[in-house]
């Protein structure tokens, strides 16, 4: 946060000045510019001059179009897919005229403070941090999975395990969550309980984060944990590509549906760039190379942005804190999230 | 005469029946009869060192590879034992010192990722027999590799059989390094590494189990090495051994044959297949060949001895009888000559007279012929006597178209009675022809040397038979002839202390006399 590259941040800094054409910016950029100037030698005194008069407006471009658009994923949703995403960024550079860098994070936790912080320009996030944090966060696109923007979360049990058939039959077990800002591996299984009456803090005698939806699998399958909650889209992919590791679990049951892990803007970028973005997203189903892509992502295509699709995540956020207020962390505590709450009170 | 006559010497031997020496074969040894031996009887004691050497070369081969097999493989057990035991210390080490924030902050997913990591000695390869379990500070199972096995937060003492005893070791256990944990789990090897905090406080502990499989999977190839090398080993050693086994009972089974055949073929025969090494073998062999010659000498002797017997014996009988029948006989004779000389007798009478005189002259005769007198007053021998002998006998050969070789080298007059030696002459030569094959040849060599005359008679007729050998200078021994002959030359060599040799055939049939001079006797 502090050690932030100071260039890129200026960087990001005059790009938005060009958008918003704030003629202070300008000025900013000029004095900076004429600073550098002054520095250089001088028998070249004049023509530097000369440039400098000129310069500002063209180089504060060209260092827009030069700025990488940088774009947070995490682990919890793709994991081990380097290929795609080199693929993917390839794919958006080509169609964007821009260099894309994909900033890979731990948790949903990282990519959301470095979002807050105008460090990233996008990030893939998942459905509940964005209920919680749309001060800082524009919803951007909607991956289509199955052709709807849903999806469900799985609870899934070791294929050993025959007598388990709910989440009662998991009390004093041991459980796995993905990330404690994911949806359906953490938000929905505590809803579930809560619904159920139980206290999801002390319903079962351990619980852990693995960090990855993936690994919730693999934890099950291990019989490290005796049931988990998983993405059913990454279950259901892994299935495809992993059946081995799939076919030693059991899913026993299956959510509602939720809105799926959208991709957001940070709330500070540019329009222009926002819709370049968009436009390159909601347009990859309609060209090959976008849909061989979306192919690999077991994915159909992006829907643009319907905050309507997180109602039902903001709903049992906002259930959940009624009945067990504490429970989820404070997080961002967006405007929403607390007109939700509200609402239920 | 009480001495054997060393004269007498027929060679070579007639052979003789089985007669004790060397009738042993290996094939069939003579079972043991004493009882205390029977009862000790070793295993293979009957097996014929042919095989009995090769196959203690072979075993003592096969006992020290076997020996130096073993001595490798357990070798190679212990080493691995130890590189286990070492590397499972190292890696619970490395674990315990990465393990201690991630259960400070209790991260169960991350202390899970570790420990399968390959890093951690979680690949495939060993992941069988190797368990990796982390305990927290109250002995329950943190998380482990095999979480189906050893589930989170289960106490360790609930694993299964020794578990409970683990559980108590680890519990005294208060070292702050490794501890090596053997037959406390059944068929594991337990390496157990505490997990400290920065202030040395204990979060628990990493539990490397090893399972006694592993260790025969991971020596595998090492044994396999082992056994390769060994038989390789074998492959050349045995050969070789069994071949330096036979090269050194060879010298022994050709002895045993040549025991077996000793008696049965004539010895110079025998005694070339003899191995005549300096070693015991060899010296057995030579003494053997030894004693063998004694013996054949020996019995040489011995027959010598019966036969020179026997012939004083039939002299003495023969001298007893003609002097009891010579003693009537004159006196029968002075009667018929009274008789005749006196007596008018009728025709009859006269012509029976006469037949009897006849037949008792004939007698008288014959009676003379066995009775050998050779100490009648003779003179010396001449040349000239003994060639009256080569004309005599000429014609006779002549009949037969024999070649006589006559080689008369005597010279003046040797001092021997002429008369008993040209008799003995004239025996040898007749026999000797009528022996001869038919064109065949008769040589006879004559000559002094020394003190000694020596007569020397050969034809190349068939050789003697062994019945006729041993009835050779008896009379009426041989069926040609009066039968006579012989049993004269033998009267007289024998009244004037002289030998026979008789070399028989083929190709020549040859009778060697020596007879001291009278000057020298």
């Amino acid at each position: 946060m502090i050690a932030v590259p100071r260039r890129p941040r200026r960087a990001s800094f005059l790009g938005w000045a060009m958008v918003s054409g704030a003629g202070a910016a300008t000025c900013n950029a000029r004095s900076a510019t004429w600073a550098r100037s002054l520095a250089a030698p001088l028998s070249a005194c004049v023509a530097v001059l000369v440039l400098g008069l000129w310069a500002p407006m063209p180089r504060a471009g060209e260092s827009d179009a030069s700025r990488p658009i940088r774009f947070g994923t995490t682990a919890v949703i793709l994991e081990d897919q380097v290929a795609i995403l080199h693929s993917w960024k390839g794919y958006l550079e080509e169609r964007i005229g821009r260099p894309v860098r994909f900033v890979h994070r731990g948790s949903y936790q990282e990519i959301s403070e470095l979002l807050s912080k105008d460090q990233l320009d996008f990030a893939w996030v998942c459905g509940y941090p964005y209920v919680r944090n749309r001060t800082f966060m524009r919803l951007l696109a909607i991956p289509l999975y199955e052709g709807r923007p849903l999806y469900q979360s799985y609870l899934i049990v070791p294929k050993s395990d025959t007598t388990t058939h709910s989440f009662r039959d998991l009390k004093g077990k041991i459980f796995a969550y993905s990330d404690p800002n994911s949806n359906s591996g953490f938000l929905v299984p505590q809803y579930e309980l809560v619904r159920l009456g139980e206290n999801p803090a002390s319903f079962f005698q351990k619980s852990f984060f693995t960090w990855a939806h993936s690994k919730v699998v693999t934890a099950v399958a291990a019989g490290l944990a005796n049931g988990g909650a998983v993405d059913g889209y990454v279950w259901e992919t892994l299935q495809r590509t992993h059946p081995e590791l799939t076919a030693q679990t059991r899913v026993v049951r299956k959510s509602a549906l939720y809105g799926f892990p959208p991709l957001v803007a940070r709330a500070s970028l540019g329009e222009k760039e926002f819709r370049a973005m968009q436009d390159v997203l909601l347009g990859m189903s309609q060209n090959a190379q976008g849909r061989q892509l979306l192919a690999r992502l077991n994915l159909d295509g992006f829907a643009p942005d319907d905050p309507h699709v997180f109602d039902g995540i903001a709903e049992i956020l906002a259930f959940i804190q009624t009945r067990q207020p504490g429970l989820v962390g404070a997080g961002g505590g967006t405007s929403a999230s607390r007109a939700l709450r509200s609402e239920a009170n | 005469m009480g001495a054997p006559d060393p004269g007498v010497a027929l060679l070579p031997d007639p052979p003789r029946g089985a007669d004790g020496v060397g009738s042993t074969t290996p094939g069939r040894q003579a079972p043991a009869r004493d009882p205390d031996f029977t009862r000790l009887r070793l295993p293979f004691r009957d097996l014929s060192y042919r095989y009995k050497i090769p196959l203690s070369v072979s075993f003592v081969i096969l006992v020290t590879a076997v020996v130096i097999s073993t001595a490798l493989a357990l070798q190679a057990y212990r080493d691995a034992r130890r590189d286990l035991v070492v590397r499972a210390e190292s890696m619970g080490k490395t674990l315990a010192h990465a393990l201690g924030p991630i259960m400070l902050r209790d991260e169960l997913w991350l202390a899970y990722e570790m420990i399968v990591t390959p890093l951690a000695g979680g690949s495939a390869q060993d992941s069988r027999g190797k368990v990796t379990v982390v305990l927290n500070s109250e002995n329950q199972i943190y998380v482990s590799t095999q979480p189906t096995l050893f589930p989170t937060l289960q106490p360790l003492a609930a694993a299964g059989a020794g578990y409970a005893t683990l559980a108590a070791r680890l519990a005294r256990d208060s070292s702050a390094g490794p501890t090596v944990l053997e037959e406390v789990v059944p068929g594991h090897l337990v390496v157990s590494v505490p997990i400290l905090s920065d202030d040395s406080t204990l979060l628990g502990r990493v539990l490397v189990l090893y399972s006694e499989s592993l260790f025969l999977q991971r020596i595998e190839a090492t044994l396999l090495q082992v056994l390769v090398s060994t038989l390789a080993v074998l492959a050349v050693l045995l050969p070789i051994g069994w071949f330096a086994g036979n090269r050194i009972v060879e010298p022994l089974v050709r002895l045993v044959a040549v025991f077996g055949k000793a008696g049965r073929e004539p010895s110079p025969r025998v005694a070339q297949d003899l191995y005549t090494g300096g070693d015991e073998i060899g010296q057995l062999g030579r003494q053997f060949q030894a004693m063998l010659r004694e013996l054949e000498h020996k019995q040489a002797l011995e027959r010598q001895m019966i036969a020179a017997s026997r012939l004083t014996s039939i002299g003495r009988l023969t001298a007893g009888i003609a002097h009891e029948i010579n003693n009537p006989l004159g006196g029968m004779l002075n009667a018929i000559n009274t008789c005749k000389r006196h007596g008018n007798a009728d025709p009859v009478t006269a012509r029976t007279v006469s037949l009897v005189e006849r037949g008792l002259l004939q007698i008288r005769e014959t009676i003379a012929a066995l009775l050998v007198e050779a100490k009648v007053t003779s003179r010396a021998l001449t040349h000239d006597d003994m060639e009256d002998v080569h004309t005599l006998v000429v014609p006779e050969a002549t009949k037969k178209h024999l070649v006589v070789r006559w080689n008369n080298d005597i010279e003046g007059s040797v001092p021997l009675p002429s008369t008993p030696l040209r008799q003995v002459l004239i025996n040898l030569l007749l026999n000797s022809v009528q022996a001869a094959a038919d064109s065949g040849y008769v040589s006879c060599s004559l000559r002094t040397e020394g003190e000694l005359l020596l007569i020397d008679v050969s034809n190349d007729g068939t050789a003697l038979s062994p019945a006729q050998l041993e009835h050779l200078f008896e009379p009426f021994g041989s069926e040609a002839g009066t039968g006579l002959g012989l049993w004269i030359v033998y009267q007289i060599s024998q009244q004037l202390r002289g030998e026979i040799r008789v070399t028989n055939g083929p190709p020549l049939t040859r009778f060697a006399l020596r007879i001291p001079l009278e000057a020298a006797a």
